[in-house]
């Protein structure tokens, strides 16, 4: 008998019913909820006179939409705004479930509070309505986004109706070199692999250069999986897994503990399991990159140039056309000449304490010459370790505008956005036409690269301004 | 949920690939608590321009696709967020059965909990359909979801593959909450289990 991967493994210990043509009920032992993907699926269950069936696993937080200006307790100034976060409110509140209002240091990105409360954990089945709950799986955790009508059954039965994935196996090999980081990585998979090459699968991402990476950086190569197209992505646990989560609220402790570690010790592929697709890179061979058009595949190392339409094939000829008319660039063009209006330095892919380090050493000293420039800790909790770093203050005196937790920019839901034609240089996920803004143009990369275009002034190779000796980023 | 069984209609093209639910629908309309009206939004970047004019060259604003019920587009549809927000705009408007040679996972799986019916097909069979498509409003395609088949407007039969039980679900209209709640004996054994097992959870 083949072995298993690690997806089967959590698959089968959550198989509450499967029926002969595979359609199987899944149980979900996390639910996280924020207020855009979930107002819909409350009125429904309440339309229905239904309740939620585990209140207790099902944890809420207001991030989509909230202002990330100080003093934002006073309110919400956009109506539809304050309407859907007070939904959320009147929602965890009629319900009874988790809560973490604006008001609550606690609060931010619903992907960075739940590993940072100890809500997610290895082994666990996690769903939120949103599609980067893919950040989960870097505990071991197989965890998707999912549609409203999907909250809603889940508010309801705390279960999934599902059909199984193919496995793929995304394989690191060697070291990164100094100055590249998780999000290169996952950057590079997904220029390898394209947006559709995850489609049908869930990926284990796994080799020496994933395992040396600390629970930030596999939060942030996980995180992008689905703009690789994979329902989900994995990392097996092992001890940096479980450094992270010991000691975190809701992780568990005493025996339970100790039984919890006994079984997450398990949780690995076996040598035997098969994969439906194998993807392998060398770590040495991924450089820092950044991304030149409106799709998160549309990747390049920062030395290369602007590609030439004519150079793809297909549908890619017109959509690389396309994407560059949006983006306003030139075929030829050198990358790192490309000049830049915004840097926007957050989100649930590089909100973390280890992003705002990065960002910080390239910053020392420095000054922004770029025409505005803001940092968005992914949580309360985030921005007060920063804070006590120093490191808000080496943001504030480069010029960045240091803002309280939110998704902020990276979606454009709340007042952070960008104007027509502006350039923005973000550490968020998404470069579609119009997601930071109506006609605004965004440039993915990790967070020492975006520091390194906001002292420059336009997108560069953070290596060059990295000193000789300096650790690997 | 709205049942769908056959379906006679205008099939527009949209020969992009990758259309991302940003684009189907911009974050500015997901700020509703309701899940109808997001139709005059669908596309709303392409569709309107700064000043909320429409732009005559976007195919859905064209007089022989604005009833159009099929919409017939590029590998990818449907990449990106999760939000439901995208069927529910595609819905609003009258599209009703989408075919493309691929679709993002999570977008495909919201179609189906929507009375919409997403269809792959191999890429020369979708240039078919778009050539098809392109002939404009007297063009009509037959989507038929009991016998698996499109119909083109010169009357060619293409045959496609759809789950059985979301095509069960799709046809009965079905509600997924109450088939799952008639296995609540299912649900309830597994969660004694897990209170064994994994009591930590």
């Amino acid at each position: 008998m083949t072995g298993k991967t690690l997806y089967d493994k959590i698959w089968d210990a959550h198989l509450v019913d499967c029926a002969e043509d595979g359609t199987s009920l899944l149980y979900i032992d996390r639910h996280l909820v924020h207020e855009v993907t979930s107002p819909q699926a409350f009125e429904g269950l309440r339309m229905s006179g239904r309740t939620v069936r585990k209140p207790g696993n099902t944890i809420a937080v207001p991030d989509h939409n909230v202002p990330t200006t100080e003093g934002r307790e006073a309110g919400i100034e956009n109506e539809e705004s304050r309407i859907q976060v007070e939904a959320l409110d009147r929602n965890a509140r009629e319900f009874g479930i988790h809560y973490y209002p604006v008001s609550d240091v606690r609060q931010g990105i619903v992907h960075i509070i739940g590993p940072e409360q100890g809500w997610t954990l290895p082994g666990m089945t996690v769903v939120c309505g949103d599609s980067h709950t893919a950040t989960h799986g870097a505990f071991g955790a197989l965890a998707h986004g999912i549609g409203t009508s999907e909250v809603e059954h889940v508010l309801a039965t705390q279960t999934l109706i599902q059909t199984k994935s193919k496995n793929m196996k995304v394989e690191i090999t060697g070291k990164l070199a100094p100055g590249v980081t998780a999000k290169d990585i996952t950057l590079s998979v997904i220029g390898h692999t394209g947006t559709a090459g995850g489609t049908g699968y869930v990926i284990e991402y796994c080799g020496e250069a994933i395992r040396a990476l600390s629970m930030e950086g596999r939060m942030t190569v996980c995180n992008m999986a689905i703009e690789g197209g994979a329902r989900a992505g994995l990392i097996a646990p092992d001890e940096t897994t479980f450094a992270y989560v010991r000691g975190r609220p809701h992780a568990p402790k005493g025996a339970q503990w100790e039984a919890a570690l006994a079984w997450w010790k398990t949780l690995q592929s076996d040598e035997d399991a098969h994969w439906d697709k194998v993807v392998t890179l060398k770590g040495e061979d991924i450089a820092p990159v950044v991304t030149w058009g409106t799709s998160p595949e549309d990747v390049l190392p920062i030395t290369a140039n602007v590609p030439d339409p004519s150079d793809f094939t297909g549908g890619k000829v017109g959509a690389a056309r396309r994407s560059l008319d949006y983006m306003g660039l030139e075929p030829g063009q050198k990358l790192s000449d490309i000049e830049i209006d915004t840097v926007f330095i957050g989100s649930c892919t590089n909100g973390r304490i280890e992003d705002l380090r990065a960002a910080a050493r390239i910053l020392e000293g420095k000054k922004i010459k770029v025409k505005r420039a803001m940092v968005v800790p992914g949580s309360g909790l985030v921005r007060a370790q920063a804070e006590e770093e120093g490191l808000a203050d080496i943001f504030r005196q480069a010029g960045f505008e240091w803002r309280m937790a939110g998704c902020s920019m990276c979606l454009a839901m709340n007042p952070d956005q960008l104007a027509p034609g502006e350039r923005c240089a973000a550490t968020s996920n998404r470069n579609f036409e119009g997601r930071q803004g109506r006609g605004g143009r965004t440039h993915l990369m990790s967070p020492a690269m975006a520091a390194a275009a906001a002292v420059t002034g336009h997108l560069t190779d953070v290596r060059e301004l990295m000193q000789p000796q300096a650790e690997p980023a | 949920m709205e049942k769908f069984t056959t379906l006679h209609g205008i099939a527009a093209p949209l020969p992009l690939i990758n259309v991302d639910t940003d684009m189907i629908i911009p974050k500015q309309f997901l700020k509703t608590i309701k899940r109808e009206g997001l139709g005059v939004n669908l596309f709303d970047e392409m569709r309107y321009d700064d000043d909320g004019n429409e732009i005559p060259g976007f195919v859905l604003n064209q007089p022989a696709y604005r009833d159009a019920e099929i919409l017939i587009a590029g590998d990818n549809f449907g990449c990106g967020s999760s939000r439901e927000h995208a069927p529910w705009a595609i819905k609003d408007f009258g599209i009703r059965c989408i075919v493309a040679p691929s679709f993002a996972d999570i977008f495909y799986n919201n179609c189906f909990k929507n009375g919409i019916l997403p269809i792959a097909l191999p890429q020369e069979q979708v240039d078919k359909l778009m050539a098809d498509a392109e002939k404009g409003a007297n063009a009509r395609m037959t989507v038929d979801l009991e016998r698996q088949e499109i119909t083109t407007s010169e009357g060619e039969v293409i045959a496609f593959e759809v789950d059985a039980f979301r095509k069960h679900c799709l046809m009965e209209g079905l509600d997924d909450i109450g088939l799952t709640m008639e296995k609540s004996a299912a649900i309830d054994s597994y969660e004694s289990r897990a209170a064994q097992s994994r009591p930590w959870v």
